[in-house]
Order: C-alpha cells, then structure tokens, then sequence
C-alpha cells in the first residue's frame, strides 16, 4: 500500500501545482492519473499548442509548462501511479481514506483532491435497441485481441480512423466484415478509405454507407443486427459480434459513482476552499464548478492554494497553520 | 441593427425560437447557445474534443468557413452526424450569417 498525505487523482497542471502548495505546508503527495503520462490534457492532447495567459510567460508551449512544473515541484518528492484509473475511494475509521486504483493500488491517504480535468475518456456508444443486452458478451467498443474476431462475423460501425483501419487489419481475420457508415463517404484518412473500397470491389467486406443503425437481435446471444437503408428500407445482417467504433468522449466515469454533488459532469465545490459536499475530498481545476466558474489554468492554480490551506488541518489536526511566504522562508525541501 | 443578426434555434425537444446574436464580441457559438440557456455540456471548453456542442445547419451551411481538419475528426467520431453538422464551439458568427437556421443536437451525457 501506498502511504502519503494527500492523494490527488489528475497529473495535469493544476495537480501538479497542488503538490507545490502542500509541499510549503509540508504536506506529502501522490498522483495517480489514468493517462501513461504526467501532464494531462497539456501532454496527451496539444503538447504543442502555446498558452498565452500563465502569469510570467508571454508565451509557453504545453509541454514545456508541464516540464516546467515538474521541476518547480521535484523538491517535494511527489510519487506517481500512472496509466491506472481510481474505481473507488473507502473511509476508515479514523476518517482517512483508501484510494483504490484499477489494477488494483491501494493508496493510503488524508486527503483527496481531485484534480482530474474532462474526467477519463470513455468510448462513445450508438444509440441502438438492445445495445445494453449484448454490451457483456459480443458488443465491443475497442479491439483488444484481434485473434478473438478470428473465423467469427463481424459488423463495424463508424466512419472515423479507427473504424477505417480495423475494418482493414481484420478483413484477414474476421470470416465476414461489415462496415457500417452513417454517411455516403469517408472524410478522414483517404488512404484508408481508398483501401476499404478496394476490399468492397474485391467483395472481401461489405460495405453499407448511408446506414442507419436500428436494433440488434438474437435469443440469449446476438445473431444479427437490423439497420435501414438510404431509402429507409429494414435490412438484417447476420452477426456473431458488434464492434461500434465512435471514437472517445470525456466521461466522469467512476468519480460520478462517489456520492458527490455533480451539476453536468462537474463537481460542485465550495470557493471558500474548494471542498466538495464530503469531507477531506477537494476538487481544483477543469473538474469542478461554482458560480462564476472558469475553466482556466491559472484559476485552478488559484484553487490549488486555497485547497491546500483547509486541507492542512487534516494532515495535521494539531498544529496551527501559519502563512509564509516564499520569498521570506523560501522553498524548504523534504 | 449594426453588429447583430438573428439566428433561428431548434432544441431538442423541436421548441423553435430566433435569438438575436451580437457580432463584435469575440464569442463562439457554443458559447451563445450556452448564453442563450440551451442546455449543452461543452465540456471540454470549446476545444473540439467531446462533440456535445455537435449542432445540425438547417439553413446557411454554404455560409459557414469550411471545418478544420480536427473538427472533421471529432464529427467522423459521432454516431448521429451527417454532412450538414458542426460543432459549435468551433464556429464564430459574423454579420453574413444573419437568417443561420440550425438544431442542436449534442449529447447530454
């Protein structure tokens, strides 16, 4: 088990600078983030782009802000658990808290701040009759094991990159591909597309654009899937497996399961210092809301500081807090 | 009126209302549908990543600068998206736009 003060589930920007904060309150951290690498959005989704308004900095690229960071906290000694998403959170008696990851970490901690921007991103789902009844055994929303596929019958739906390139990769496994497309053509990756008409002439897959998606049949496991036509007539195709390909939209996930005041995918906080309606949980940056709220990286550091603050007095419920600042007591390692 | 135009809403639920919109302020669509009280989560901020500001042009499609290369992306990604959709957080209004005909039609989670 791990042990630290405070747990703080989000490695981006505003989790990182928490761990600045608590650590001038001699505060210990750890972070767990379901990404394989620290810095959030900044380094999963535009490392490259620059960020205009980070006070001192005219200009700084993403990355270079997280790099950046790190190194402003490393007299810390902050612990990572990375490429892991937190299930659920189990109080004790004493009133801290056990963090419980998916792959099975156990993080024993005072205090939670969840730091964790758009929440995980989950697969997008079709809205389609009887999804819900085969989601367990033969719907599936990524390919894991393409060998699974092997000799079986197989509808992919979407029209994105990923639909394009496994209805490629598994036109050689599969015994039978479908590609099911809302629309009349393919709009990204036309090298991908090129191919998937090829294998359409050649008759190696089906190909069915400009269909719909209706229900999906069978008796105790899928059979086949019903769709319509441009001319919104029924067809039915005959399936062993469903694999809806829509790509990734951010979800709270579990986070919503946890018994917290959530107003449209955010958490709702107090801005006197940033708690949630349950006692040692904070939520700072992307991920929560108040009036006035604005989903800011600078306003989340703001919130970091003053979560910090009122989170001290569980880590140490016996001693005074004292302000200082840093140009008096500078940065004081552990 | 100088620097607004009327644009016309359809919800959800088909309610049908025309909003006046200003021009000179540096807002996106997203951002005056929100500002209007239509219900859209837009979480990511108007980054063109979770697709639940996705809106349909009824009207004026021909108007509106061509979608970026990611904006494509993201609604190639969407199971209910046709060749008449957008995201609009990804859109600004300017004055030719007046008489945009559009239906919301983004995810609520």
């Amino acid at each position: 088990m791990i042990k630290t003060d405070i747990c703080i589930i989000g490695a981006g920007p505003v989790g990182l600078f928490a761990v600045f904060e608590a650590g001038l309150l001699k505060m210990r951290c750890h972070l767990i983030d379901v990404l394989p690498q620290i810095g959030g959005q900044l380094s999963e989704i535009y490392p490259h782009k620059p960020i205009y308004d980070i006070p001192g900095y005219p200009t700084i690229k993403a990355q270079e802000l997280i790099d950046r960071q790190m190194e402003q906290i490393e007299p810390f000694k902050p612990t990572f658990t990375l490429g892991e998403r937190v299930e659920s959170l189990q109080q004790q008696a004493d009133g801290s808290y056990h963090v419980l990851g998916s792959e099975g970490t156990v993080i024993h901690c005072q205090v939670i701040v969840i730091a964790g921007g758009l929440g995980c991103f989950e697969p997008r789902k079709p809205d389609l009759i009887n999804l819900a009844l085969y989601e367990k055994s033969n719907v599936h929303y990524m390919v894991k094991d393409p060998e699974r596929f092997r000799d079986q019958r197989i509808v992919i739906a979407g029209g994105g990159d990923s639909a394009l390139d496994w209805t490629i990769y598994l036109t050689d496994i599969a015994r039978e591909v479908t590609l099911v497309h809302r629309s009349d053509s393919f709009r990204g990756a036309p090298d991908s597309a090129e191919k998937v008409y090829h294998l359409a002439q050649e008759g190696k897959i089906n190909l069915l654009l400009s269909h719909n998606l209706v229900s999906l049949g069978g008796n105790g496991h899928l059979e086949h899937i019903q769709l319509t036509n441009k001319q919104k007539e029924a067809i039915v195709v005959p399936t062993d497996h469903f694999i809806p390909l829509y790509g990734l939209s951010p979800k709270l996930g579990p986070i919503a399961e946890w018994g917290l005041n959530i107003d449209k995918n955010a958490i709702e906080v107090d801005t006197f210092d940033y708690s949630t309606n349950i006692e040692r949980i904070y939520a700072i940056g992307d991920i929560n809301t108040y009036p006035g709220k604005l989903k800011l990286i600078l306003c989340g550091y703001h919130e970091a500081a003053l979560m910090c603050q009122s989170a001290f007095k569980y880590v140490y419920p016996d001693q005074k807090l004292s302000f200082k600042y840093t140009t008096v007591n500078g940065v004081n390692a552990f | 009126m100088e620097n607004t135009i009327n644009i016309t809403i359809e919800d959800r639920n088909g309610t049908i209302q025309t909003v006046e919109v200003p021009t000179d302020i540096n807002l996106s669509l997203m951002e005056i549908l929100k500002a209007s009280e239509y219900n859209i989560l837009a979480t990511c901020g108007g980054m063109a990543l979770c697709a639940t500001c996705h809106i349909q042009i009824l009207e004026g499609i021909d108007m509106l600068p061509e979608a970026s290369d990611q904006e494509l992306d993201m609604l190639d990604t969407l199971p209910d998206s046709d060749s008449d959709s957008r995201l609009a957080c990804q859109l600004h209004l300017s004055d030719e736009h007046n008489g945009l005909r559009l239906k919301i039609r983004g995810a609520l989670q």
